[in-house]
């Protein structure tokens, strides 16, 4: 009995080590292509260029950076980015507290349906409303600004909903509290709601300026000037114009993908659960 | 919802509701119907003034080789993407719900490429798949397979599109499975051991079925997002080669935005995109539906 014990023991301990070395070099082969693209982005091209690959360069090549910043202007393609991204997610913030809180509170005539058809239009994929809401934007005279990019994102279904389900499991008598305190309904939602719902904002701010970061169809449409180009719209036409030049393509890239990939290390479990929360995707 | 009589709060709902319904009402509610006017008119967006043309746009679709092309490669896509995507997917988080060390970090990782740009990571797909110094033809050498030449090939382009595409994507599914798994109860796994079930039979017999709910709604999602591919294909292929890996939106794209400005006709495109899509949702529903009702 007992050796059959160890016996077991001892293959589940090789089950396990075994699960440990497929987890591991999974997740690595995961994130070989980033690896790949920063040990390209430093490296000289004498030794992008050589069969087979090598890993390492020899020296590290930072001059990679300044000449891609020289190539094309990446700082204002940032700063269009973060201007834009920043603007929408505040708004989008503002708007979707306020609405969640009339639909998580409210009594209104028509409140479920005008709640439903919300629900709805999350099922309405972005490039039927493409054509129309360009259009839309030209009568204004706002194509090829960065209003175009800004203005349309400043509601969402999603936001919305994310919040209104936040809101709903708040405990009323929280409120009531407030009311006898003779608050109005805007200071109940500033004061009482808004600073318990932290994490429900927090993921909402991150998926929202991680999708706005990295949207491009839509800034593929509206930009044309190039000093109004985000970073993804900038390194898309980098591209066009310098097809293989590995060592600042990879140096762009690195540029476009860090901010990104390090506020989700810092805040991954805001990510989760934006996802796990609604089961939506991006 | 609990039910009320009152409309007391109208006033201040009408308050708090105005900035999104406005937003709403512009750009989404407004561009569905118009969109489907745009559908029926001939609309230039270059005169900028349209005439109505009744079903012309449709029939002109219908009788379009290339409409035909592009919609097969958009179906190739997400018959090549989805369901590897979902074994992948499947297969990690089975894995991520074992006893590991260092889990939070293996699922960060496995997650990491789902945040990037589509943009950045398409370029670095690029380089990947370089024919002659790409680490993909390189890792293929090493176990005998001639150099592929990925991205120019017709025959290749489409299978290079699909690789990235279970790499950029794989990660939400993932953490979609990771939940479902989760909900399974301990207790069913125990039982099953007592009865002598082993590690397979556990896995096909518990796992797979009270996981299906979760993975229909993945199979759905997944679809519907294939379906919408863009960015990957603009920056890694730009369609090509000869139209090889060319999809629906990027169709659409095309003729609405970089050449004709035949904005009718990309309209009933895109509302036959739409179509296609509210009855993949529409199965779905029912689908769930049905689960509930059993």
């Amino acid at each position: 009995m007992q050796k059959r014990d160890k016996k077991y023991k001892y293959l589940n301990i090789s089950k396990s080590v075994l699960i440990h070395i497929l987890m591991y070099s999974l997740a690595i082969l995961t994130i070989m292509p980033f690896i790949w693209m920063i040990l390209t982005s430093v490296k000289d091209m004498s030794e992008i260029f050589v069969y087979p690959p090598q890993w390492f360069p020899k020296e590290i090549k930072f001059q990679n950076y300044i000449d891609a910043f020289n190539a094309a202007p990446f700082g204002t393609f940032y700063l269009n980015s973060l201007i834009v991204a920043f603007s929408v997610t505040l708004g989008q913030l503002v708007t979707c507290s306020m609405a969640a809180y009339a639909f998580a509170r409210l009594e209104f005539k028509g409140r479920d349906i005008i709640f439903y058809i919300f629900l709805g239009t999350m099922m309405i994929p972005a490039n039927v409303t493409m054509i129309p809401t360009y259009i839309v934007l030209s009568t204004f005279g706002l194509i090829d600004s960065l209003y175009s990019l800004i203005i349309p994102g400043l509601a969402s279904a999603f936001g919305t909903f994310l919040l209104r389900q936040f809101f709903m499991t708040i405990p009323k008598e929280l409120e009531e509290a407030a009311y006898i305190d003779g608050a109005s309904k805007w200071q109940v939602l500033m004061r009482v709601i808004i600073p318990l719902s932290k994490p429900a904002l927090a993921t909402l701010a991150i998926f929202t300026f991680m999708g706005v970061f990295n949207d491009f169809i839509w800034a593929l449409i509206c930009i044309n000037s190039e000093e109004l180009k985000t970073v993804q719209l900038g390194l898309a036409t980098f591209r066009d114009k310098y097809l293989t030049q590995w060592d600042l393509l990879m140096a762009g890239s690195v540029t476009a993908t860090l901010p990104i990939l390090i506020i989700f290390f810092v805040a991954q479990k805001y990510f989760i659960q934006g996802i796990t929360l609604s089961g939506l995707k991006e | 919802m609990a039910k009320y009589k009152k409309n007391k709060d109208g006033l201040a709902a009408a308050g708090f509701l105005t900035p999104t319904l406005i937003i709403f009402g512009t750009f989404i509610l407004f561009p569905v119907f118009f969109s489907f006017y745009l559908s029926f008119q001939n609309w230039n967006a270059f005169s900028w003034e349209g005439s109505f043309v009744g079903f012309d746009n449709y029939t002109r679709m219908v009788q379009t080789k290339e409409f035909w092309d592009v919609l097969k490669n958009t179906l190739i896509y997400t018959i090549g993407t989805v369901p590897l995507n979902m074994i992948v997917s499947l297969m990690i988080a089975y894995g991520l719900n074992q006893k590991l060390k260092g889990k939070k970090f293996l699922r960060t990782l496995f997650f990491a490429p789902v945040v990037v740009s589509p943009v950045a990571a398409a370029l670095i797909w690029r380089w990947l798949y370089d024919p002659n110094f790409g680490l993909i033809n390189y890792s293929l050498g090493a176990v005998g397979i001639d150099a592929i030449n990925w991205l120019n090939d017709p025959s290749a382009a489409m299978f290079a599109l699909i690789g990235m595409g279970v790499w950029k994507t794989f990660g939400t599914n993932m953490v979609l499975f990771a939940a479902g798994l989760n909900a399974i109860p301990e207790s069913y796994y125990e039982a099953a051991t007592i009865d002598g079930a082993g590690a397979w039979s556990k896995f096909w017999n518990i796992t797979i079925p009270l996981l299906s709910p979760t993975t229909f709604f993945i199979m759905v999602m997944s679809m519907i997002g294939s379906f919408q591919v863009f960015d990957i294909v603009y920056v890694l292929t730009s369609g090509g080669p000869l139209g090889s890996t060319k999809v629906l939106v990027f169709y659409i794209y095309e003729y609405a935005f970089k050449f004709t400005g035949e904005m009718g006709y990309a309209s009933a495109v895109s509302y036959t995109l739409f179509a296609l899509l509210f009855i993949l949702t529409m199965v779905q529903v029912k689908f769930l539906k049905n689960k509930t009702a059993a």
